[in-house]
């Protein structure tokens, strides 16, 4: 595991000697166990581990990538000669190149990434874990005779990034996540859903019995969905698709749209973009979370940015080439595989929590969607324009009454964000992205 | 040609008595089943973005999977080192799911058919680097010289090679060479400082490099990305709710990858959670509804000489004038419901359990002039283009994004409209095909399906529909 890091720095040393000016290298390994069973039998189980690496090499302002499977002296020669190849190719871009030396660093500390006790974990256990998860949820009603299955999975991987100006780290993480799809059937119709734990650390993973009931409930309350008429309403997003609305936030904050001018928020820092009640951060440095790292993947040290404060856009989030093409400071979020110039991802991104509960938020409500599922969620960062197939729950005189479903929700993310109302309580952190339920007071809702 | 010829046994001096022997491992501990799946990919990407090329990478991936099959139940490791030892260690996990004394193996391998439907001497992947780089070049010249009001252009380039070896229990030895080649490009326009617009256009297939230069060239798809956006410029807001839709050729066949594909794949019907299973028989299109999946069209991106089981690919009838004939099947599916593989066992990599997938998707041509179907609408809209789709297919609710559609009114094309979400439900939607054009058309060459978190390549055609009912999910009440 510690050769990891020698490997990338030593592939660094070899590119610098066969011609590149620059070089930065990434090298991993992971170990993934899986097990999915079904009907109370198990149906499939993988065990195995990979490695990989890749580097990205500068000639000038030239830049090749490359990266392999195969970790044989052999296979990293071929590697930096290729990338040294593909940088020739390559056009020279005056903004290229490795962060500048200050930016380089990381967070000392545990940050709680990495949890022995999930190495440890005996098969047999997990795959009890799995079976009692969709027995609970066969057991939550005689309308549930069937299931898509259950699974447990645990990762365990190690992550070395080395550069030529020196920076060299290493961490190691683990995750284990716990899932049922229970399948539901009334009238001759069917719905599915699902619930899911996942954590880095295993006593933060939810129980197979809270796993298996959360799913259970969740696929009966679906029955007997209808269309309802085309309108425009309030809509409320709970945390599980009020994250895939973060998502859209998170495209239109992104360095790499902004310069190019493919996103709505383009130009607007320091402007009012949302209503006062939207505040979002990301912040990777929060221990023992999904979006946590030491350092992002070209060597800068993990921070927290606030991104929208009380509705206006404080900060993009940016790496290295996406600050300066701006004129800015990387914000410490490049994101990358193995190989390639560096994007931008998140560290845990999430809005602000407020003080209602969600079932306060629901109340002060006449007609309008709570959204429980989006499907083939689109928002157009460019324009704004947003539009979704949804499924959810009617909400009539301040409560939830019959599900709904084959009808889409649609706006504009301008005007969705400046239309937000205050969040409710229920934030937590399940995921990279993370929000509590949202209320939009209005969309158009299309059905019949 | 023989193993000793073939690309793992040339490079990697594997031999048959290896294969046996990773294969007795395998069943050491009882299963029906086994098979190994070597892989090797090498990929080579090039992309310019703002007038430069910015990136060109490369990327080798090798490794093999054993997979061993107990009735139901499927043991799965994988290594990406091809040392006998870690191959026999591989086995050994995999072999962890049955419970029994050894399976005895009986059979030699024998090398089985497959189709040769995209033979080359040299693949894309294979080519000078510059005439691959001078793609995206002309792309984004050609994207820019289209209209002043293009102000962004980025264009990407791929290709690679995947030479995969399958080796079965039962005796099949299988090899295969599968190229792929594909450009998209990217743009943005806008009038002054009004809202940007964005426009987007890609294809290749299992194809020549000439390909790019003599039948789908890069001006081709700079010049489609950039009419779309243009034409967004002028976009009203899409209307909301139920309408007339009609569905242009080619891409939009995407409706048929979501409203049935996916809920005809056979593990969901195995297993009674798809909307269409036990529906074999049924009426679940209307009568003018013949859709077919099939890997055997010659350099198709969604064709392949032999699934990733060893099996052949075949054209297979999905729904035949409505009636539902019949499911992709693979390997696991069809022993357990006692029928055949249908060619459909794909897998994204050698880490991955092969599932029943689709290839080519499409529906057969109609009789109806193109012009005649819109002529016969008074107000609906009509879709030219698609960004994705998602299908719940239990629910068999399905959704696609239509991103350049136009109102119709009166018989006539009138305004574009904005991208909008269109929701159907799978066993429904069809039933209200009132017309089927004589127009097919396969897609350019740009799909990539998404299952269980494995993409494969696949393709899908239609011709001009009229589909008297479903749901647009725009804005204008």
């Amino acid at each position: 595991m510690s050769d990891l890091l020698s490997i990338a720095q030593s592939a660094v040393q070899l590119a610098l000697k066969s011609g590149a000016t620059d070089a930065e290298c990434t090298c991993s390994e992971g170990e993934e166990f899986s097990v999915g069973v079904r009907m109370r039998e198990v149906e499939k189980l993988t065990q195995a581990g990979s490695r990989g690496v890749g580097i990205r090499v500068l000639v000038g302002k030239r830049t090749g990538s490359s990266r392999t499977s195969d970790l044989s002296p052999e296979g990293i020669q071929a590697m930096v000669k290729s990338a040294l190849e593909l940088a020739a190719i390559t056009t020279e871009d005056p903004f290229a190149g490795l962060p500048d030396p200050e930016e380089f660093g990381q967070l000392t500390g545990d940050l709680r990434l990495y949890d022995p006790a999930i190495e440890k974990m005996d098969a047999a256990w997990k795959i009890q874990q799995a079976l009692r998860a969709e027995e609970v949820a066969l057991a939550y009603d005689p309308r549930i005779e069937n299931s898509e299955g259950a699974g447990f999975d645990t990762y365990l991987s190690a992550r070395a990034f080395a550069n030529s100006r020196g920076f060299a780290g290493m961490y190691r993480s683990t995750t284990c996540g716990l899932s049922v799809v229970p399948v539901a059937k009334q009238d001759g119709a069917m719905e599915r859903d699902y619930w899911a734990s996942s954590a880095r650390e295993a006593s933060r993973l939810e129980s197979p019995e809270e796993v298996g009931r959360k799913a259970a409930e969740r696929a009966i309350r679906r029955l007997g969905a209808r269309k309802v008429p085309t309108q425009k309403v309030p809509v409320i997003f709970e945390p599980r698709t009020a994250r895939s609305l973060l998502g859209d936030i998170f495209d239109a904050v992104n360095g790499g749209a902004i310069y190019r001018h493919a996103s709505f928020l383009a130009g607007k820092l320091g402007e009012k973009i949302a209503s006062e009640h939207l505040t979002v951060i990301d912040d990777a440095t929060i221990p023992g979370l999904f979006g946590t790292s030491p350092f992002d993947d070209e060597g800068c040290p993990s921070r927290r940015t606030v991104v929208i404060e009380k509705g206006v856009l404080k900060s993009y989030l940016l790496n290295t080439y996406t600050a300066r093409k701006l004129g800015l400071k990387t914000t410490g979020n490049a994101s990358r595989g193995l190989a390639g110039a560096a994007s931008v991802g998140t560290g845990n991104f999430y809005i602000e929590k407020g003080e209602r509960t969600e079932q306060q938020l629901i109340a002060g409500i006449k007609q309008g969607l709570y959204v429980t599922e989006l499907i083939g969620a689109s928002g157009n960062t460019v324009t704004g324009d947003y539009s979704s197939g949804a499924a959810g729950i009617w909400i009539e005189n301040g409560e939830l009454t019959y599900p709904v479903s084959e009808i889409t929700v649609a706006g504009n993310l301008k005007t969705m964000l400046l239309e937000m109302e205050q969040p409710a309580s229920n934030l937590e952190f399940r995921s990279s992205l993370a929000s509590p339920s949202i209320l939009i007071r209005e969309m158009t809702v299309s059905g019949q | 040609m023989g193993l000793s010829d073939s690309f793992f046994g040339s490079k990697f001096g594997i031999t048959e008595h290896d294969l046996q022997s990773y294969l007795s491992e395998a069943l050491s501990a009882g299963g029906d089943y086994a098979d190994l799946y070597f892989e090797y990919v090498t990929n080579t990407s090039i992309g310019i973005d703002e007038g430069i090329v910015k990136s060109a990478s490369e990327a080798v991936t090798l490794g093999v999977g054993v997979r061993v099959i107990a009735g139901e139940r499927t043991g799965y490791a994988y290594s990406d080192d091809l040392s006998p030892e870690k191959i026999k260690k591989a086995a050994r996990v995999a072999a962890l799911i049955a419970k029994g004394p050894a399976t005895t193996l009986t059979a030699n391998l024998e090398e089985s058919q497959k189709h040769n439907l995209y033979p080359m001497i040299t693949t894309p992947h294979e080519a000078a680097l510059d005439a691959r780089v001078d793609l995206v070049k002309r792309a984004d010249a050609a994207a820019r010289a289209y209209d002043k009001r293009v102000f962004q252009v980025q264009a990407s380039y791929a290709d690679s090679i995947r030479e995969i070896l399958v080796a079965t229990s039962d005796g099949k030895l299988t090899f295969d060479r599968q190229p792929m080649a594909r450009m998209s490009v990217s743009v943005l326009a806008r009038d002054g400082d009004g809202v940007p617009q964005h426009g987007y256009s890609g294809g290749g297939g299992r194809v020549l490099l000439d390909f790019f230069l003599l039948e789908k060239t890069p001006e081709h798809f700079a010049k489609e990305a950039a009419r779309q956006a243009i034409v967004q410029l002028d976009a009203i807001d899409a209307p909301a709710g139920e309408s007339t839709v009609v569905l242009g050729p080619g891409w939009p066949g995407i409706l048929l990858h979501e409203a049935v594909g996916h809920g005809l794949e056979a593990d969901f019907n195995r297993k009674g959670v798809s909307a269409f299973s036990g529906r074999v028989g049924q009426q679940v299109a209307s009568p003018l509804c013949t859709i077919v999946d099939d890997g055997t069209i010659g350099h198709r991106r969604g064709s392949i000489n032999v699934d990733d089981e060893g099996t052949p690919s075949q054209q297979n009838v999905l729904i035949e004038n409505g009636i539902l004939r019949g499911y992709l099947q693979d390997k696991l599916s069809s022993t357990l419901m006692n029928t055949q593989s249908t060619g459909s066992g794909r897998r994204e990599s050698y880490q991955s359990i092969p599932m029943p997938r689709m290839t080519n998707t499409y529906m057969l041509a109609g009789e109806s002039d193109p012009e005649e179907i819109i002529k016969s609408v008074s107000k609906g809209i009509y879709c030219a283009t698609f960004g994705g789709g998602q299908v719940d297919i239990t629910s068999g609710n399905f959704v696609f994004q239509a991103t350049e559609s136009y109102l119709i009114e009166n018989g006539k094309l009138t305004r574009p409209v904005k991208g909008a979400t269109l929701i159907g439900n799978g066993p429904e939607a069809l039933k209200y095909v009132s017309m089927v054009g004589n127009d097919l058309k396969l897609d350019e060459g740009v799909g990539t399906c998404g299952k269980e978190g494995q993409s494969v390549p696949v393709g899908v055609g239609i011709p001009t529909i009229k589909i008297d009912k479903m749901t647009v999910g725009g804005t204008a009440a």
